[in-house]
């Protein structure tokens, strides 16, 4: 039977009548037309998926969408405020730290969860924390880069 | 990206012949004005529409000499140029250099281009995306068509100001007569109807390009335009494209290879609400208002399928023998052998791997009063389309396809597949249907880069010095087979075998087994010659180039004193080879723990030479990539199957290269700049695998001859 969840997605509360088991993945690009996040697996392991719930990093392709019921829920389009991107995101950018591009949104939500626990990371530390991730252009090296700097500019 | 299988069984062959020219100029599409890509707006003309036609020899890409200009390029009036290019973005970085060569030619910054990809209703036939192909193929046209209309532009201004055209400058889109210091910018010239009539003259082949010494726009490390668009989400994927109705396909699959369909009660999936259940043969497919709703619906009706299967062959077990087995082999050759104070043989082996692209393949399709829009992920929007024409026996001028920037490909994107079942839910629905694979189906639909058996023989006289070579590949193509070491006797061939699974391109395709089982073998004469290495190598290859970066890795490496320092923990080995008119080597460093059966690489350095670099910052990329991805087909990477099912459809059992695999990696890009620009996006995968299992070698002493190259195959020695 169909459920109705309320959500606040990237500040903004929606509410979505739904079957209950189906992926907040699927949600949010189809009913909320939010495709920045993508599907890799299905499976929770490439983290093609990512986006922020409550501030914590979820896989969203493996989230029913009723555990998302009164959470809020952070997207890579909201991670920008307006023209000003996130540090992150303008890390990314400089690092020139994406190929095709598609496992960026993931790689980007993955490092802003482990920037908020991890302000300062060691590598081991970013590996740890971006090894749920996959690129397979393989851009690991400039993507960790970015996640360093990214790092040095929230410091800041 | 890719290289296309070689060898002699035409049914292997992932190239298909190319669309047939179509001459779909109407005149209802003369003149009118469509807004592309990022905001860009562009007239389109009845010459432009001549861009719809091939363009060039064998996909070759647009060196046909009678192209005019203006099908690969129109100013637009605020003073930015758009170029057209039959090239598809998948994360290599065609949009980003067709760009820069557009703009050098022009004398304008990148930044003033426009590129418009992949589109079948503007673009040429370029061929599809493969093979590393487009800088060699496609950089130099698009310069030419761009001096062309430097040229015709300067012509133009120099006739209007009565003098001669050499005495003018051309600069950042503005010609400028400096005694008077008249000006005309190309934004001005874009208005002119004589302009527009020039435009129709054919591109010249003999155009004047920019000498790589005056390079100010290529050889930089400018940025992908649609950057912003990828770290912002706003950037639509194929798998991203959505329609007014839209409906979410799934397709009913086998569960095994070759099965097929006995009988299915659809009557639970047609009871379900909205949801359009189509049965054509053995294509049964479902549509609905969610992905949810259609997996409902297929899962309801497969719980009723029967199905018969077919025989399977063989299984990953037993893969090597079979295609050994089933070998055309040609006769052997003896001639050089009978001299030989040694011999040495030896088989090498690969697994089929998958190229799992982030993004699996897409596409949506949407028909429209008899035309049908198709979006896909595949790396050729002409190839979509001849398959769309044919599978619905319609008119070319009723098919238009399109590639947005996609997610992937190395090679496993050459079939429109999903293009092909959401075209025919939609057809059925009356609704625009969109399709994306699961990673499950990716891994066992979509086809593999092929397993090989390589078989290898070597005979050196008694001053160590290989006098006799003899190579056969089963079953993975001729790709790199010959050997660039000069030998006075030699035989290398390719040969077909019968392939249990669907085999296709690949990043660098067989170039990566050839090199690791030549690679690997020079290693093993070597220290049957009681030479280094590195030594060995160079004393037998003449070819420059090569000895280059090979030279050039190992002294970054310090090759000779590490080696010194090997123990059986910790191995260094280097391999070298050349493939697509470009050359690698590279050095690394592997520790290995016995006792557990861990193999880890610890060091790259990698030397890569590709000609003259057109974009440091993206070359660096794609050779770090090759880098990385190779360590997953050389440790790791491998499918499984038994009875016509693949066992490890899934990132859980399939194991792809991750952040902690990443090894401390030295990329030294050599220039070179007196040769044409080869491309880089696949060679620099070759050199890996081989130098691991050297590595392995030298701290082990237990030759590795199966890639992936299991650790635990050191446990049990």
């Amino acid at each position: 039977m169909d459920v109705t969840v309320t959500l606040t997605v990237n500040g903004v509360e929606r509410t979505v009548t739904t079957d209950p088991q189906r992926p907040l993945l699927d949600v949010l690009r189809e009913d909320l037309h939010l495709t920045g996040t993508k599907y890799g697996c299905g499976e929770g392991r490439c983290g093609a998926c990512t986006v922020l719930m409550d501030g914590k990093r979820v896989l969203s392709c493996v989230t029913p969408v009723s555990l998302a019921d009164k959470k809020s829920i952070t997207t890579i389009e909201g991670l920008a405020k307006g023209d000003a991107l996130h540090p992150v995101q303008e890390a990314f950018l400089e690092e020139g730290a994406m190929q095709c591009g598609y496992c960026t949104p993931g790689m980007i939500l993955s490092a802003v969860a482990l920037l908020q626990t991890k302000p300062n990371p060691t590598d081991e530390e970013i590996i740890a924390g971006m090894n749920g991730n996959i690129c397979r252009c393989n851009g690991y090296v400039k993507i960790m880069n970015a996640v360093r700097r990214a790092a040095g500019k929230m410091r800041r | 990206m890719t290289d296309n299988i070689t060898g002699n069984r035409p049914e292997s062959k992932s190239v298909k012949p190319f669309v047939t020219p179509s001459h779909e100029f109407t005149a209802s599409r003369r003149t009118f004005v469509q807004a592309l890509g990022a905001g860009l707006v562009i007239t389109v003309t009845d010459a432009l529409s001549w861009g719809q036609r091939r363009g060039g020899r064998g996909g070759g890409g647009g060196q046909g000499g009678a192209m005019p200009v203006v099908a690969r390029l129109h100013l637009n009036d605020d003073g930015t140029i758009a170029v057209m290019s039959g090239k598809v973005e998948e994360g290599q970085g065609a949009r980003t250099e067709l760009s820069q060569a557009a703009a050098e030619e022009l004398r304008v910054p990148f930044d003033r281009i426009r590129i418009v990809m992949a589109d079948t209703d503007f673009v040429p036939d370029d061929g599809i995306t493969a093979g590393s192909r487009t800088t060699p193929g496609n950089i130099p046209p698009m310069r030419q068509a761009a001096a062309t209309a430097r040229e015709l532009l300067t012509r133009f201004a120099a006739q209007q100001w009565q003098v001669d055209a050499g005495t003018l400058e051309v600069r950042d889109g503005t010609i400028t007569n400096k005694k008077t210091n008249q000006k005309l910018t190309y934004a001005d010239l874009a208005k002119s109807k004589e302009i527009a009539e020039a435009f129709k003259q054919p591109i010249e082949s003999n155009a004047a390009l920019t000498a790589v010494s005056d390079w100010k726009v290529m050889g930089t490390s400018a940025v992908r335009a649609n950057s912003r668009d990828l770290v912002t989400g706003a950037h639509r994927f194929p798998s991203d494209i959505t329609r007014p109705n839209m409906l979410y396909g799934r397709v009913l699959r086998p569960p095994s290879y070759g099965a097929k369909l006995e009988s299915i009660d659809l009557s639970e999936a047609k009871a379900m609400k909205d949801v359009v259940v189509v049965r054509e043969g053995e294509f049964v497919g479902f549509a609905a208002p969610t992905l949810f709703q259609a997996t409902a619906a297929l899962e309801a009706a497969a719980k009723t399928v029967s199905w018969k299967p077919a025989p399977a062959p063989t299984s990953s077990k037993t893969v090597h023998a079979y295609l050994k087995e089933h070998a055309r082999m040609g006769s052997s050759s003896e001639k050089g052998f009978a001299e030989a104070a040694k011999t040495l043989s030896a088989t090498y082996t690969l697994a089929y791997i998958q190229h799992t692209p982030m993004e699996p393949r897409a596409a949506v399709a949407e028909w429209d009063d008899g035309k049908l829009t198709v979006w896909a992920g595949c790396d050729g929007p002409y190839r979509v389309k001849g398959d769309l024409v044919r599978l619905f026996s319609i008119p070319a001028e009723r098919v238009h396809a399109i590639i947005p920037d996609m997610g992937g490909g190395f090679g496993g994107k050459h079939n429109p597949d999903a293009a092909l079942e959401a075209a025919r839910l939609a057809k059925a629905a009356g609704k625009p249907v969109w399709v994306r694979w699961t990673r499950a189906e990716e891994f066992t639909w979509a086809y593999f880069r092929p397993a090989a058996v390589i078989e290898c023989r070597g005979g050196l006289n008694a001053k160590g010095s290989l006098v006799a070579w003899d190579f056969v590949n089963i079953n993975a193509g001729g790709a790199a087979v010959d050997t660039p070491y000069s030998i006075p006797n030699k035989r290398a061939q390719s040969v077909g075998s019968d392939s249990p699974l669907a085999q296709g391109a690949y990043r660098c395709l067989a170039a990566t087994g050839n090199n690791f089982a030549r690679e690997s073998f020079m290693d093993e004469l070597a220290a049957a010659a009681g030479v280094d290495p590195l030594e060995f190598r160079l004393a037998h290859l003449e070819n420059q180039r090569i000895r280059t970066v090979l030279e050039t890795a190992a002294k970054h490496f310090n090759w000779f004193e590490r080696r010194k320092k090997v123990t059986p923990e910790l191995g260094v080995g280097l391999a070298c080879g050349t493939e697509k008119n470009s050359v690698v080597a590279a050095c690394v460093e592997v520790g290995i723990d016995r006792k557990k059966g861990e193999i880890k690489v610890r060091e790259v350095c990698e030397a890569f030479e590709c000609g003259p670099i057109q974009n440091p910052a993206n070359l660096t990329s794609q050779v770090q990539g090759c880098i990385v991805m190779g360590l997953g087909g050389a440790l790791t990477e491998e499918i499984q199957f038994e009875n016509g099912k693949i066992l490890n459809a899934s990132f859980r059992d399939y194991r792809v290269p991750r952040f902690r695999d990443v090894p401390k990696i030295d990329v030294h890009l050599v220039p070179k700049n007196d040769i044409p620009s080869a491309g880089g996006g696949e060679t620099p995968i070759i050199a890996l695998a081989p130098a691991i299992g050297n590595a392995i070698f030298a701290a082990t002493g237990v030759r590795l001859r199966a890639m992936p190259m299991r650790g635990d195959a050191l446990k049990q020695v």
